[in-house]
Formats: C-alpha cells, structure tokens, sequence
C-alpha cells in the first residue's frame, strides 16, 4: 500500500520532467525529499504506531536538539531509535549499495541484465559467509564473515564472466544462465553445509538469513556496510569516465584510452567486496541492482556521473519501502525482504529481457 | 591537431595458429590519407586493430612518430591515435553529445569536468560530420548511417594527429560517404583507412595497400596499383579500369559476366 504511494510519485514525476540533463538536478532533489520521507515512515510504521512528527522529535533530540519536555514515552524512544532507525539505515545502505554495484556491473560486463543475484555473486557471497558460520572459522575476528562473503563473491564473479565469456564477447543468455547455474550450485553447496551442520539452531537462523533481511540489526554493526558504500560510492564516481567507455565497447573503450582488462579487474575486486559487506550484513537480496539502474536512466540518461548518485538514492528508497512492506504486509510474521523485491524484481526481469530482444530485431531490421 | 607518421614494420598477427596477417610493413607519411583495400578476409581490420592497440603484434612493430605504439600507455596513444572500429556499444540511453563527448576523455584527469573547450570540440566534430541536429537524440535511436557520422565525430573529438577508420563508409548514403572521406581530406592528420569502395579509394586516398590474404601484395598511388590485372589477380574478377576525365582518378567499372578475355580468366583465380 504504502510502497504503491512511492512509486506513484516516481511515476508522477517521469511524465513532467523533460528529458536527460536538466531533469537530473530535479531527479536529485525528489528523490533526496523521496528518501527523508522514506526513513521517517520507516521509523513511524510498524506494530506500534509512531507519528512522524514524534518521530522527528525523537531523532532531532537524540541527535542534541535541545527540546523542551519530550512528550513520548521511554519505550517508544527505544523503538524508534534502538530498533527502527538501524533498520532503515541498513536498509538505505544496502539499497543504494545494491543499486550502485548493479549500474557498475552492467557497464562492466556490458550487459543490461546484469547484477549481483542474478549472476550468483550473491550466492558466492553467502557460501563463503555460511562456510564461516558452519565451520566456526574466526581467522579475523569479527571481519571473518564479510572477509570470506568478499572472496565467495570474487571468485564466483570470475568464474561467471570467464565462462560466460567466448571470443570476447558475452550474450545475455550466456551470462544469465551462467549466473543461475552457479548460484544454483552454491546454494546446493550451502544447504547441505546447513542441513548436516551440529549447529542446528544457528543453521536455522542462517537459513531465515540467506532469503535476505534486515531485522535484528544494531548500530554497532552499522559501521561497514556503511564505510564499504562510501568507498564503493567515491571509487565509482572516480571512474564514471571510464564506465562510460564501457557503453561504446571494449575496443573503443581502448582506443580512448582505456586499459579494459586491468580496469575491469580492478573494478571486480571493488564490487566483490561491496557485495560481500552488504550480504553479510542484509544476506542477499536480489533485483535491487536490476531495478533501479534501469529505472533511473529514464529519468537522467545513461552517463555515469548521473546514473551512479541518483540509483543510489533511489535504491535506498526502495528498499526502505520494500522493508517496510515486508514486515507490515504479514504482521506480526515478517516476511524476508529479498522475497519481496524477488517478487517485483522478476517480472521487471522479464519485461528488460523482452524489451532488449526487440530491440535487437529492430535494429537487425534497420 | 598536427600529423604523425605511421610505419608499420614486418608486422605478423595472428590468431591462435591462424595467420591474419603476415610480415607487412606499411608508412603513412604525415598527413597522408593512406586507403587499405583487400577482399574480405585479407587482413585489413587486423592490420588497424594492432594499429588502435586492441591486437598485440606476434612479430614487428608499430611505430607512431617512431615511438612503438605498444610500448606507450594507452591512454597517452588515444591522444594521438583515434580510431572508428566496426564494433558497435550497447543499449545504454546516450545521447549523440555524450557519446561524442567521449572522444574527449583521453585529455581529460579524473576529476576533470566537461570545459567549455569540450563542448565547443564536440560542436564542431558533429558539425564536421553534418550531424549538429543530431546532438540532443538518443543515439540508440540512430538509423545505421547516422550512428557511423556520430562515431567519426567521437573520432574527431579526439582530436587525434592520426586517424585509423575501419570501412567508415559502411551504412552511409553517397552523399554521406562522400562527406565523411572529404572531411579525412580536409583534416591536418594522417589518416589509415580500411575502404571497400576501390572508386572512393582512388579518389580520395594519396597511396593505397592492397592486402590478400595478409600479406601488401601492390602499393603506390591509386593510378600505379588499380590495374585491371590486379583486379583479376586479387578479387578474382574482370573490371575494367579508366581514367575519369573530370577528376583525373582511376575508375574501375566491373564486367560480370563477361567471358572473353582469357587473360584475365576468372575460373582460374588463384589469389595473390
């Protein structure tokens, strides 16, 4: 219900806004007021009503505003703050991070289909976070479970293009079929470590985490999801030239100046580890990397010094809202976010994949 | 943008145990527009893609203004050598200005943003290639002809002092062929262009490379090289070769179909 609102707005928006450049700064600006709106009703909604207002009370006086008498009680404090508001931070976080690394890797791969979940990144990432759990491996301390997510996602990133890869040039349907048949393998891999593991009730708890969520997060843990978008965020928009060069195919991308294999190898190490952070923290969730870029290149055109700010703060958006369905939709039972997005992600899939085919024919025709 | 010299050195590429190309050399003296001609296959988008530094050389060298092209970062040769390749990019919602825009990242830092020097540079690269209409469409949307201007635009962009065109003809209507070659002409920079067109090769190439199955079988000025022989020897076909009286080049009419001249006999043709 709520989410339906979000979209409408988008949509509102597309229809008056005139094409590429000028819409950019105004795409910035909706989405900004989009994503306050988003982490208010983020904290406001749940099975205890807070009223946005209070919200805002709660959050400014937390954050030093010095407020007369507040007029809400402990409890709602702590429901807003301790339990809510992390919440929806990872949520933001995750989000954009998503969204950015999925801009990224269709550029890369040069494939409007691609994306961490959809090419079994994702589930790299989980095998190597789970192997971790199962095997109480604890080689760096409480960096172990994203350290091991990172190298799952690398390899398997790697593995993928490599296979998906013939005579340098990768088809779509290679791609995706080589990133289902991967993730296929690893989650087998993963189900058995967990089916077989002594640590019954942990199992049980990674299982609930593997279908991607974001409840039970606190503060302390915030830091590096946090710290990997920043970082993931700067390289990118570093290198927003160099993406775009991608879009003109790797042999003009080198005779303008682009070293293709070592950026792109650089550039897989840098997604590994976003994606390997971010599933550590929120398991993996899929779609968001596929959604969001397409989405927003209607509205600012596909040069990546527009792409990569506004997918950001359109995927936090989106997954703040998608949270926010998830534990609302079913209440009191939650539902796993990465379900939720999986169910608007896969028709999208679809519809991307129909609309890249036609234009395929199109231009074989013209 | 000034010219630089091109000299390829018994240049041999290949692919895997395939021979694309065999111990070539081939100078492109500044400001020379040199046309590369050969059936297909011969060797020809091989011979520019190690020019354009996507092909590494199994034997031989080549040497921009002296300096081996291989031996430099890639990002310095971009600012020297442009190239227009076959290969097309994908669907990626760009507009004309941007994608020409491109041609300008080798000059540009990481930080750097777009000058006002830029978009003067990409006015007049869409300008020179009669697309300035097309600056704010998609390019995704272009017909064939219209993304080929809109790539020799990025080319130009570039401001390269070398320019290496594969078939840039390809797609284009004969007013834009002519557009597109006449601007080469016009340019400052040496340029090495791939050409199908043996008539638009002789017109407006200064000296031609006839490839066949890798390796330069005939070189010199298009009168010296586009013989009727040649031809037969080459392409396997019966043309026949005069000069135009109104622009003084070669013209090469083809014969299918015509039988008597066993000199020339096509059946025969053993290649080069």
């Amino acid at each position: 219900m709520t989410a339906a609102a979000g979209t409408a707005v988008v949509r509102e928006h597309r229809q008056e806004t005139p094409p590429r450049r000028r819409s950019f700064a105004v795409t910035l600006v909706v989405l900004g007021v989009l994503l306050l709106v988003s982490a208010t009703a983020g904290m406001a909604i749940g099975s205890v009503h807070v009223p946005p207002g209070e919200v805002w009370g709660i959050v400014t006086h937390a954050l030093g505003a010095d407020l007369p008498d507040p007029g809400w009680s402990r409890a709602r404090e702590t429901i807003v703050l301790d339990v809510r508001a992390p919440r929806v931070a990872l949520g933001a976080v995750t989000g954009a991070g998503l969204a950015v690394i999925g801009t990224a890797m269709q550029a890369l791969v040069r494939n409007p289909l691609a994306e961490p979940y959809l090419l079994g990144v994702s589930s790299g990432a989980s095998l190597g976070a789970v192997m971790v759990i199962v095997f109480g491996v604890s080689l760096f301390g409480p960096l172990s479970l994203p350290a091991a997510a990172f190298a799952g996602a690398l390899l398997t990133l790697l593995l993928v293009y490599t296979t998906a890869r013939t005579g340098g040039r990768i088809t779509s349907v290679r791609l995706v079929l080589s990133g289902v048949a991967m993730a296929a393998v690893l989650t087998a891999v993963m189900d058995i470590l967990l089916l077989t593991s002594d640590r019954g009730n942990e199992a049980r708890a990674v299982l609930a985490w593997t279908l991607g969520g974001l409840g039970g997060v606190q503060w302390g843990t915030l830091w590096l999801p946090g710290l990997a978008l920043l970082l993931g965020i700067a390289v990118l928009l570093v290198q927003a030239r160099s993406l775009n060069l991608l879009l003109a195919g790797e042999e003009a991308a080198t005779t303008m100046g682009l070293d293709v294999a070592r950026f792109r190898a650089r550039m897989f190490v840098l997604l590994s580890l976003v994606t390997g952070v971010l599933v550590a923290a929120a398991g993996p969730i899929g779609f968001v990397g596929l959604m969001l870029p397409h989405v927003v290149r209607l509205f600012v055109g596909g040069d990546h010094r527009r792409v990569l700010p506004a997918a950001a703060l359109a995927g936090a958006v989106f997954l703040i809202w998608a949270d926010i369905a998830a534990r609302t939709v079913a209440a009191p039972m939650e539902i796993p976010v990465g379900v939720l997005t999986a169910l608007c992600g896969g028709p999208f899939f679809l519809w991307l994949m129909r609309r890249d085919a036609r234009r395929t024919v199109h231009r074989g025709v013209a | 943008m000034s010219a630089t010299e091109l000299t390829v050195d018994g240049l041999t590429l290949t692919a895997g145990a395939h021979r694309l190309v065999h111990d070539v050399s081939l100078t492109a003296r500044p400001g020379e527009v040199i046309g590369l001609v050969g059936p297909n296959g011969s060797g020809k988008s091989s011979l520019l893609r190690a020019v354009y530094r996507v092909l590494r050389p199994t034997a031989g060298q080549v040497r921009v203004d002296g300096t081996d092209a291989w031996s430099l970062p890639v990002r310095r040769l971009a600012r020297t050598v442009a190239a227009v390749v076959q290969e097309t990019g994908a669907d990626f919602d760009l507009t004309v200005r941007e994608v020409v825009a491109m041609g300008r990242t080798p000059h540009k830092r990481l930080l750097d943003g777009d000058s006002a020097e830029d978009a003067s540079l990409v006015a007049w690269a869409l300008e020179s290639v009669d697309a300035a209409g097309l600056a704010d469409r998609s390019f995704d949307r272009l017909s064939g002809g219209e993304r080929q201007r809109v790539l020799i635009a990025r080319a130009l962009a570039q401001r390269p002092s070398l320019l290496v065109l594969d078939e840039p003809t390809n797609h284009l209507d004969v007013r834009h062929q002519l557009t597109v070659l006449g601007i080469l002409r016009g340019l400052p920079a040496t340029a090495l262009v791939a050409l199908h067109d043996l008539n638009l090769a002789a017109y407006y190439c200064d000296r031609l490379y006839v490839l066949c199955e890798g390796q330069v079988t005939a070189s010199g000025p298009p009168a010296e090289v586009l013989t009727e022989e040649l031809l037969a020897e080459v392409y396997g076909v019966t043309a026949e070769v005069s000069v135009s009286p109104r622009t003084g080049a070669p013209q090469v009419s083809f014969l299918p179909g015509e039988r008597d001249r066993p000199a020339v006999a096509v059946p025969g043709h053993s290649g080069c």
